[in-house]
């Protein structure tokens, strides 16, 4: 029951959405909570153990902490000066063990699930290159849907308690729905306790306001969804199955499609999911921001999958940055480097371990580990040669805000951009390289016009509505940048001219959507990480 | 005060930091710079800035940043 579907939209939302409504407002968590197991349940079956694991095993490590709090409270309030220094440390020492053990519990698992026979596969080819008859099984290990996203956000929540942020929530329900809420299961956003917990908790009422606007933003992801991802779908299955007969252009053509179908894919997904989170009167966090006028690497991540990049920031890059070592590093080098060393050194510490985690929590394979890497490569140089693009623009006297710089830097993010999509989509990391090297032999731009293009079960019309898809979301993605429409976006227009954008969209989704014979059931991506 | 403005005008002498009131909303100031200055404010004012700390409320104005410090060197 992906959520573009027929059944979760017809069917199951409004069934959750009346159950909520007509449940006292002290019981509506408790319907919000039963809606997001029975969903859970609906995918992954009696894997909904896990996430119910997740959560009570979340509560008991807040709660711990929490109780730690209070007999350190209590033992330095008889005590004062150095002697209160002391306990308090050594209070953080014994709540440091907690968090650690909770976080190592909660990421063995997913670890286990997700990568024990990545491992065992890698182990047999070293123990068989090295001679060996011996050679470790692979099990069948069956992944709970949405697995990476609840455990990041109980590992925040975690962490939250553990900072003095939040304190422990001592009801087991209130933890239930803030990882449990349905909208968010399968693909995130991934938001912290202190964004959503509390209103969930409330039970509001519905209100006619958040269900227009809901409604809307569900049409919108729709749109995005089966009318371009949907279609884009078959030409990038068509390219990526079979990159040993693609060459030149036709790898560029992959990338580029690959690229905007995941896009339109996980964005029109997310405002599905927002939508429904709307609905209920609940905010959920947003994940993009136009992410394709970003002018550099570092500002694509700051409008990509923005969730999972402060995620990565609040609890990974933070905290090595802070740690002590890196704080002895920071004043050596300073004293001794100068500023630029010193920076490229924390750089290098602390970006590491972030995109080392991102690419391992995208998927099991090389693949996506050499996409986290390409990004750390590729940051870790934009800070790097920031000096002599500085020393360049002052030689050259460029205009940094001049319009063909700032085109021109966008096309640069672009090429990255693709770039790394095309590692990310692959058939793995051989599959990757050997598109990457074949894209500079034989380009053939022919390819374009001689007829290749109307071989994977799209004609002129889909790429037209693709192409028409793309420049609509651009314009809209525009208006957002800049805001034209303020706070009250599409309610600050007239009435009429609301309702043909209902109309426009509802009309465009059914008959332009790329449903029926020649086209497939595409499920969401991300929901697969 | 002063030297608190003096070590944010050696972070980035482009920035107004009397008037911004959302460095960090706006990006005007990256996490790189908040890991320079937090480093900064360690050395001058011998404080312990904790992980907990890096909040975009400590550091989106001068104030804020300012209100941190005095907090910390309290604790």
């Amino acid at each position: 029951m992906a959520y573009h579907t027929l059944i979760y939209l017809f069917l199951f939302l409004p069934i959750a959405l009346l159950a909520y409504q007509l449940t006292p407002q002290k019981k509506r968590w408790v319907t919000l909570v039963l809606s997001g197991y029975l969903f859970f349940w609906s995918i992954s079956g009696k894997l909904v153990f896990y996430l119910i694991g997740t959560t009570l095993f979340t509560h008991y490590t807040g709660v711990w902490l929490s109780w730690m709090r209070l007999q350190r409270d209590a033992a330095i309030s008889e005590l004062s000066g150095e002697e209160q220094a002391v306990t308090k440390r050594q209070y953080k020492k014994k709540e440091k063990i907690i968090l650690a053990a909770g976080v190592i519990l909660l990421l063995s698992v997913l670890i286990y699930l997700k990568y024990y026979n990545f491992f065992v596969q890698n182990v047999n080819i070293l123990l068989g290159s090295a001679g060996s008859s011996i050679l470790l099984r692979s099990r069948e290990l069956v992944l709970p849907i949405g697995i990476s996203f609840y455990t990041l956000q109980a590992i925040g929540y975690m962490a939250d308690v553990y900072w003095e942020k939040i304190p422990a929530q001592r009801h087991p329900g209130k933890l239930a729905l803030f990882l449990g809420f349905f909208p968010q299961i399968m693909e995130g956003p991934i938001s912290m306790y202190s964004q959503t917990a509390e209103r969930l908790w409330e039970g509001a009422a519905l209100q006619r306001e958040n269900l227009s606007r809901g409604s809307v933003r569900i049409l919108w992801g729709l749109f995005q969804k089966v009318l371009i991802a949907d279609r884009l779908y078959l030409i990038v299955q068509g390219i990526f199955d079979n990159y040993e007969n693609y060459h030149g252009v036709m790898i560029v053509v992959a990338a580029v499609a690959y690229t905007v179908q995941l896009y339109m894919e996980f964005s029109g997904c997310m405002d599905i999911i927002i939508g429904s989170g709307r609905m209920f009167g609940i905010i959920l966090p947003e994940n993009f921001r136009q992410p394709f006028i970003s002018k550099s690497a570092a500002e694509f991540w700051r409008r990509w999958h923005i969730t999972l990049g402060v995620w990565f920031k609040t609890y990974v890059f933070y905290p090595v940055s802070m740690s002590s070592l890196v704080k002895k590093w920071n004043k050596f080098g300073r004293a001794h480097l100068g500023k630029y060393a010193t920076k490229l050194g924390i750089s290098a510490f602390a970006l590491f371990p972030v995109w080392l985690c991102n690419g391992l929590w995208h998927g099991v394979g090389w693949h996506y580990i050499f996409y986290g890497m390409y990004y750390f490569v590729i940051l870790f140089c934009e800070i790097a040669l920031e000096p002599v693009k500085n020393k360049c623009i002052e030689i050259c006297h460029i205009k940094e805000d001049a319009f063909y710089v700032k085109i021109l830097r966008i096309l640069k993010t672009w090429v990255i951009i693709f770039v790394g999509e095309l590692f990310f989509r692959a058939n793995g990391l051989y599959a990757g390289l050997k598109m990457f090297q074949s894209m500079f032999h034989d380009f053939e731009f022919r390819r374009l016009w001689d007829g290749t293009l109307l071989t994977f079960g799209l004609d002129q019309a889909d790429y037209g509505v693709v192409i028409i898809g793309c420049v609509i979301v651009a314009i809209v993605g525009m208006i957002k940048e800049r805001n034209l429409l303020g706070d009250l976006g599409i309610w600050k227009l007239r009435l009429p001219v609301r309702w043909a954008l209902y109309y426009g969209l509802i009309f465009a989704i059914v008959i332009f959507g790329a449903y029926g014979a020649g086209y497939q059931q595409v499920d969401m991506i991300y929901a697969g990480f | 005060m002063e030297t608190l403005r003096n070590i944010l005008m050696e972070i980035d002498d482009s920035i107004d930091w009397n008037s911004k009131k959302a460095l960090i909303d706006d990006g005007l100031i990256d996490s790189f710079a908040v890991i320079s200055l937090v480093a900064e404010l360690e050395d001058q004012f011998s404080i312990e800035v904790d992980t907990a700390e890096i909040i975009p409320e400590n550091f989106n104005s001068l104030e804020a940043i300012w209100n941190m410090v005095r907090r910390l060197q309290g604790k």
